[in-house]
């Protein structure tokens, strides 16, 4: 097998291939490592770390839509110390680059959890989450206003030892103004996080006790490929690691079409546990009836 | 943990309600009952959550369990349209069941689709020799299933809301008028009725919690629950049952 087809080169992360799962629908990993080894992966963005434990939100947190799903999870997780003495630590057995998903209310909050979680070992990227639209006080306004974005990610680059992307929201009016914003400063973008929805029951009441969720899933991959061919034409040479609802290994090229240069697999890890190393499988097999030396001889080719 | 199974049989048993026979090799690895299975719709995107449904019976001999469903939803009315020899995607056994002790005599209630997982559970208390009452409340008699089949293994007791079948009420009147002294309960239904079980029942207990789930392997933090301690914990891994007070209901 050819693997060296699928190898991709990105600030912080050197990857054996393209495909990893996005954070949130991963945990930390260990349930996984169950299935399958970690090593395979082309890296893992790990579960949201913020300052403190979080509980999250109330139940129910998850709602399918038609190819889709909502979710109000509202970033529960045990706080960046536990997630460092204990989840990190044991992703260190597998030889797999982590990108560590920071979340907060606050800009020091997000400071403190990027200073910490940038010197773990195995951490070689932040992914700045500044798009979670579950978190009532606060998180999303520094997704949604360019000048916020930009003094959040200025400040998080200045304590981080490794490189930041900044996770961008759909849930704004110009997708291309918010990675202006960030795209001298970030590492790199990772796009898109979830848009807004909620949906109703039968007697015309809102499922998710937080009335409004997140969607994600295959229903939102035109909308992610939009908004990635749109910023790849303002900024040519930023990397991005594109997501939302690939289900394929022919999703994985439209992404890279559009300009990704990785993707990362969200809602369809609870659809199938074992798709992630079916699809890197099911793409170098791709590639190789294709005749293509190596994935990104198709990046951006929809602009052709 | 991740399985296609051959439909083997289904039937619709009540109104709604389809039980679905499966065969496969992974019933050998469904030792606990209490535990459930996470089903695939099909296998297009078109629904992206599995399903948990509760094991209701399990067939070693034949490596072959059976769950009993409600057909309500756009998904499992899909599922009840599948007849012998299609396959079924399912991710099994997940989740902690039912402890097994060896008591004298137990009670078992259940509430409407709350029922299946108990017939497994009373079929392996009886094996080992403890007696069972069973009390079963539903909606209405066009609700009502597996009375004989619980009748097969213990006194079986029925209550229906509206008296069209069995006692009119809840169980927990049907459960007022039983003169037996019994060692634990074991409960699965409405998480109103497991309340008042916990909270009237002068008896050690086991409940079983149901929740919107979205992966049922302990990833997505979708199905959690709150302890009496103030924890927030996972339900498709931590339980679906817990011990009576163990949840904040």
């Amino acid at each position: 097998m050819n693997r060296e087809a699928l190898k991709i080169s990105l600030p912080g992360l050197e990857l054996k291939n393209p495909v990893m799962p996005a954070s949130g629908c991963f945990s930390f990993g260990e349930e996984f490592s169950k299935l399958y080894d970690l090593s395979e992966l082309g890296a893992i963005m790990v579960k949201a770390a913020t300052h403190e434990p979080r509980i999250g939100n109330r139940t129910p947190r998850v709602a399918e839509t038609s190819s889709g799903m909502l979710n109000a999870i509202g970033l529960q997780n045990p706080g960046v110390d536990h997630i460092l003495d204990h989840e990190l630590k044991f992703l260190e057995q597998y030889d797999v680059p982590i990108i560590a998903n920071v979340a907060g209310s606050e800009i020091d909050d997000y400071t403190i959890v990027a200073d910490k979680i940038s010197k773990a070992p195995n951490v070689k990227a932040i992914e700045l989450n500044i798009s979670c639209p579950n978190v009532k006080e606060g998180g999303i306004q520094f997704g949604t206003d360019p000048e916020t974005a930009r003094r959040l990610t200025s400040r998080v680059k200045e304590v981080s030892d490794v490189p930041v992307y900044v996770k961008l929201s759909p849930n704004v009016t110009s997708i291309v103004d918010m990675a202006l914003s960030v795209g001298d400063i970030a590492d790199g973008l990772t796009m898109i996080n979830t848009l807004v929805g909620m949906r109703l029951d039968g007697n015309g009441q809102p499922i998710l006790s937080n009335v409004t969720g997140g969607l994600s899933g295959p229903a939102i991959k035109p909308v992610s490929l939009n908004m990635i061919y749109q910023v790849r034409q303002h900024l040519p040479h930023i990397p991005i690691i594109g997501m939302g609802g690939i289900a394929t290994a022919d999703d994985i090229l439209d992404y890279i079409s559009v300009g990704a240069d990785a993707v990362a697999i969200g809602t369809m890890n609870f659809t199938d546990p074992m798709i992630c190393p079916a699809l890197i499988e099911a793409l170098d097999e791709k590639l190789g009836e294709m005749g293509v030396g190596h994935l990104h001889d198709l990046k951006g080719r929809a602009y052709k | 943990m991740k399985n296609i199974m051959t439909v083997v049989a289904q039937n619709r048993i009540a109104d709604k309600i389809h039980e679905m026979v499966l065969e496969g090799e992974i019933t050998g690895s469904m030792k606990t009952p209490g535990q459930f299975v996470h089903v695939r719709i099909n296998d297009t995107t078109e629904h992206v959550l599995r399903r948990p449904i509760s094991i209701a019976d399990i067939d070693q001999e034949n490596s072959r369990f059976t769950i009993v469903y409600r057909a309500e939803g756009e998904g499992t009315k899909k599922l009840s349209k599948l007849g012998p020899g299609d396959t079924l995607d399912i991710l099994s056994p997940l989740g902690r069941g039912y402890p097994l002790e060896q008591n004298a005599h137990v009670l078992i209630v259940g509430g409407g689709i709350g029922v299946p997982p108990l017939y497994e559970l009373s079929k392996q208390l009886n094996i080992m020799g403890v007696r069972t009452t069973h009390v079963l409340g539903f909606n209405s008699k066009k609700d009502v299933f597996y009375e004989d089949k619980f009748g097969a293994l213990g006194d079986t007791h029925i209550a229906t809301a509206d008296g069209s079948h069995g006692m009119e009420g809840y169980v927990t009147d049907v459960i007022r008028t039983l003169d037996a002294d019994f060692d634990c309960f074991y409960a699965c239904g409405p998480k109103m009725m497991l309340k008042v079980l916990s909270e009237t029942m002068d008896l050690e207990g086991y409940i079983s919690l149901e929740e919107r789930m979205g992966c049922g392997f302990g990833v997505c933090y979708a199905c959690v629950c709150e302890t009496a301690e103030g924890d927030w914990i996972k339900l498709c891994t931590e339980g679906p049952v817990f011990r009576k007070g163990e949840i904040i209901l």
